[in-house]
């Protein structure tokens, strides 16, 4: 048994517990003790992902029911990376908003454990295990100010609609187990690979299980839950909902979809592909209609997954597999870079909140170049990040997507580029209209902006990656690629 | 000495580190944005006094490793025609460092940055060697113009910078595409050399041709997509107009030089016939558009695009005089819209008004001013002796030897640039003195007469001796129209 495969796991499940116990007894209201004690623990987790990613093994364990691999490892780091970040941005928004408990604490790590397992899943069960597990704890993450309406009224969403999406993954399962007779992720993929097993049932099941993912990933048509808990939940839960699992639903996406089920790319290309155009489309123009910058993000957020969802689509042309590696690690990077982005926007409206004031409409960043300089020009690269435009990270991302589908030379995807570039001009415009309010109009709120030295740096070093990456994007391509190479070689 | 590179990052590291001085110190970084600006500008002298005339090939090359994965390098270099573009991008942001100096009050530090780092990127458009980097610089400029608008600019400066910045993208956009198809189809290169040698089919030619079409004639502008622009002069500051006109028009133009061209000649053949078509709309329809415009400003953007209109007939005339006089005319209309553009700037510093009908007898009270200013507007017809004379003369000349009466009608843009010029000189600087403004109007300080006279010489010279010019791009455009006249279908 190769129990240095789980060693982040146990950490992170161990410490959980003793972050929980010691938050008891922990003195002062201000939860320092807790809040360091988990960004150690944190540290820890990261640093052991790393360095199994510069190792570069590959390892089963518990009966093949988990695999631990460079991709895992690196989208387990930044999945960590995120929860660090967002904790830090988180804190001071807590705190006077009454939500600094420890169950924020808790529940954050019990969350981030979930999308550890789903990302080192290597059986159908550990996949729904992981999902469970990170879905309860942000059920419970955006429920956590159960005085306010709008938080109830989205957690309550959210569960409804996360238990239905997990009934339609866990159906979709159980109808490829039916036809395979294993749960087991490779074996799956050599039952399918046989050729011996009733195609209608395969089909069936992989509609199920896409709808599942699409509901997770919040793509069109299984998207409406994404604007009303992003909208709803406190902005420090939005972010812990739009961070790290964004990475986790992209791990099964692979997991499920290419290591057990590519024996069947042919047909579930042809859904995302309608799934990504329609998310792109109904993503960008809804969110050009929104006043609420939460709901926008919302929204962006869904045409963001469409275009990274566009990487999965050239995988596998005519039969031919020899541009999978060059589009899935593409979609990585989109994945990782969206979610880079993501903490940084969320963690601008948190810095500009303060007691008793949320800075989720657009208007409230209505002359923040005069406010704060610094940070309107943190926010801009964001947004130009967001809508692709060099020299920012977000151009790469969309870059890399886009010359996977040209790749194939296959007429169809050409277009589907083509759409995909003029759908993202529809984006363009938001995130243009939030530069403007910030820079060409005169300030409305004119309280300085609160915000510790921590969260001013973490901040600002957020802003500088997304610029520096945007500058030299090449090794973070480069690590995707090689996670998703080493991931393909075995 | 890595001159491109420091000629795109000296301005552009210089813009970050004003933006980082604050806004409380308006003077020094006024006088740090003039010595950098400058300093920027020397570093280019040397690449057109030491560029070898006789080699068509790149000069001054820096390549690097960039983005491996994608195999894109940082890859620089100039030829004939791009060199005085670089030159010239340097000394139009030192006559906006300085036409900016009283005038721009406000966030001093933001609009002298902003200015610098789009020098920096401008410069990097015109030396980027590799089709990623050309993008990517391309594309980037977008984000300092659309603040310099947005910010600086005039009461409508909202929705023209909106209509600048998306349109201008939803060009790019389809040439990003285009360019992703050509790097798979050169075996996963980015060097547009190499593009240049690459065989496609006719088909795929004409897409992309299109592609690139749209990415440029947006930017030019050509008719009709043209209407971002008077909306982008008017509302934009008198530094962003001028960088506008005399640099950014250039970048479509010049992207029709170095990708259009060369790579899809075949296209470009036998869609001549369009392009020369929205070039003669452009000149005699935009021509007379411009005759009945009010507002000076609108009326010297809709000059530019007739001007403009030139270049891209002579480009796809396809014969050495024509090309030759189309970048000459680029170069010539940097100068001399510039010029215009500044020169309504001064006027608009003390009257706070661009309507023509708000002036009259300008010439009584600023008497060196109005010199200048009529000075230019002849440039601005073409009269021999000024710079704009020399291009449109030399695409004239080569279009007669293809076509007589696409000559003809090019050429009345003598009689439309006449009219809506002299007829706004004699409005504006003729005549009685029409009321109490323009009485009380004071002549042109040091700092603005030092800036319009650089400009004064600049045109001058090139209309005089155009030689230099010429020579500098004659090896590059032989070569161009060696790639253009050979077909790239493969047999």
């Amino acid at each position: 048994m190769n129990w240095q495969a789980v060693y982040p796991e146990i950490v992170l499940l161990a410490m959980a517990c003793v972050v929980a116990l010691v938050d008891l007894w922990a003195p002062g209201r201000d939860r320092i003790v807790t809040y360091c004690l988990t960004q150690l623990t944190l540290l820890v987790v990261a640093s052991l992902q790393l360095s199994f990613f510069v190792d570069g093994f590959t390892l089963y364990s518990m009966q093949g029911m988990v695999v631990a691999d460079p991709m895992g490892h690196l989208l387990g780091l930044f999945a960590t990376l995120a929860t660090m970040v967002t904790l830090v941005y988180a804190r001071p928004y807590a705190a006077s908003r009454d939500m600094l408990k420890g169950e924020l604490f808790t529940l954050s790590m019990f969350a981030l454990l979930g999308i550890l397992v789903m990302l080192a899943a290597n059986n159908f069960l550990v996949v729904y295990l992981g999902l469970e597990l990170m879905s309860l704890s942000l059920y419970a993450l955006v429920a956590m100010r159960r005085d306010d309406i709008g938080a109830t009224e989205a957690a309550m969403k959210y569960f409804v609609l996360g238990a239905l999406a997990s009934g339609f993954l866990l159906y979709g399962l159980s109808m490829m187990y039916g036809a395979t007779g294993s749960l087991g992720i490779p074996e799956v993929f050599k039952a399918i690979a046989g050729g011996r097993i009733n195609r209608a049932v395969l089909i069936l099941g992989t509609v199920f299980v896409v709808s599942g993912l699409a509901f997770k990933l919040g793509a069109v048509p299984f998207h409406m839950w994404v604007p009303d808990v992003y909208q709803g939940a406190p902005t420090a839960a939005t972010l812990l909902v739009g961070g790290a699992p964004k990475l986790a639903a992209f791990a099964i996406t692979i997991r499920l979809l290419v290591e057990g089920m590519s024996g069947l790319a042919l047909d579930w290309q042809q859904m995302l592909i309608l799934i990504s155009v329609a998310s792109m489309l109904i993503g960008n123009l809804a969110a050009i209609a929104q006043t609420n910058l939460k709901r926008m993000l919302a929204y962006s957020t869904i045409a963001q997954v469409g275009f990274m969802l566009l990487g999965f689509c050239p995988g596998v042309v005519s039969g031919n597999t020899n541009s999978a590696v060059n589009a899935y690690s593409s979609a990585m990077f989109y994945i990782v870079v969206d979610v880079l982005t993501s903490l940084g926007t969320f963690g601008m409206i948190m810095l500009l909140s303060r007691a008793g004031h949320e800075a989720e409409r657009i208007d409230d960043f209505r002359g923040l170049a005069r406010r704060s300089p610094w940070f309107a020009g943190v926010m801009a690269v964001f947004m130009f990040s967001l809508a692709g435009i060099p020299p920012t990270v977000g151009f790469y991302a969309k870059l890399a997507v886009l010359q996977s589908l040209v790749s194939t030379n296959v007429g169809g995807y050409i277009w589907l580029a083509v759409a995909a570039v003029l759908l993202s001009l529809l984006g363009a415009y938001y995130y243009l209209r939030v530069v403007k309010v910030m820079y060409f109009d005169e300030p409305v709120d004119i309280h300085p902006i609160e915000g510790g030295a921590d969260v001013r740096i973490v901040l600002s070093l957020n802003g500088a990656a997304v610029l520096l990456l945007g500058i030299l994007p090449g090794g973070l391509m480069q690590l995707c690629a090689q996670a998703i190479v080493r991931m393909f070689a075995t | 000495m890595p001159l491109l590179s420091l000629a795109i990052w000296l301005p552009i590291a210089a813009g970050i580190l004003l933006l980082a001085l604050g806004d409380d110190r308006a003077r020094a970084v006024r006088w740090a944005a003039l010595l950098s600006s400058l300093v920027a500008f020397v570093v280019t002298v040397p690449l057109v006094t030491s560029f070898d005339t006789a080699s068509s090939s790149l000069q001054f090359v820096e390549k690097h490793h960039w983005i491996d994965r994608f195999n894109v390098a940082y890859h620089l270099g100039v030829d004939g025609l791009s060199v005085w573009f670089v030159v010239l991008t340097a000394f139009i942001t030192v006559i906006v460092v300085v036409s900016a100096w009283q005038v721009i009050t406000e966030r001093v530090n933001q609009y002298m940055g902003a200015f610098l780092i789009l020098s920096g990127l401008l410069v990097g458009v015109f030396a980027a060697a590799d089709g990623l980097l050309f993008y990517v610089f391309f594309e980037a400029t977008l984000i300092p113009m659309y603040l310099i608008i947005g910010v600086w600019g005039g009461p409508r400066r909202v929705y023209a910078a909106f209509k600048f910045f998306l349109y201008t993208l939803a060009g790019s956009l389809l040439m990003l595409v285009a360019l992703i198809y050509l790097y798979y189809k050169s075996g996963g290169s980015f060097d547009i050399a190499a593009w240049h040698r690459l065989p496609l089919p006719m088909n795929a030619q004409v897409l992309l041709f299109f592609a690139f079409f749209f990415a440029f004639a947006v930017k030019v502008p050509m008719w009709p997509v043209h209407t971002w622009l008077p909306d982008a002069h008017v509302e934009a500051p008198t530094g962003g107009s001028v960088v506008l006109a005399a640099i950014m028009l250039k970048l479509g133009a010049y992207g029709f030089l170095r990708f259009s061209l060369p790579i899809t000649p075949d296209a470009g053949h036998s869609w001549a016939w369009l392009m020369v078509g929205l070039s003669l709309v452009a000149v005699v329809y935009i021509g007379l558009v411009a005759l009945v415009q009010s507002d000076m400003k609108k009326l010297v953007a809709y000059s530019s695009i007739a001007h403009m209109g030139f270049v891209t007939l002579g480009f796809f005339m396809f014969n050495e005089l024509t090309t030759s006089g189309a970048i000459v005319q680029m170069v010539s209309h940097g100068f001399v819209s510039g010029a215009m553009f500044l020169c309504i700037g001064v006027l608009y510093d003390r009257v706070h008004s661009r309507e023509i009908s708000a002036y009259g007898g300008v010439a009584n009270t600023m008497p060196n001013f109005a010199a200048f200013a009529v000075l230019f507007a002849m440039a601005n017809v073409g009269l021999p002796g000024t710079a704009g004379f020399v291009g449109e003369w030399m695409v004239i000349l080569g279009t007669v030897k293809v076509n007589f009466w696409i000559a003809m009608i090019a050429a009345s843009t003598m009689i439309w640039g006449a009219g809506y010029t002299l007829w706004m000189v004699k409005r504006v600087y003729f005549g009685a003195v029409a009321n109490d403004h323009v009485r009380d109007l004071q002549d042109l300080n040091k700092r603005e007469f030092a800036m319009l006279g650089v400009l004064a010489v600049a045109v001058l010279a090139m209309g005089l001796y155009p030689k230099p010019f010429t020579d500098v791009m004659h090896a590059s455009v032989v070569e161009l129209l060696r790639h253009v006249s050979v077909s790239k279908i493969p047999q």
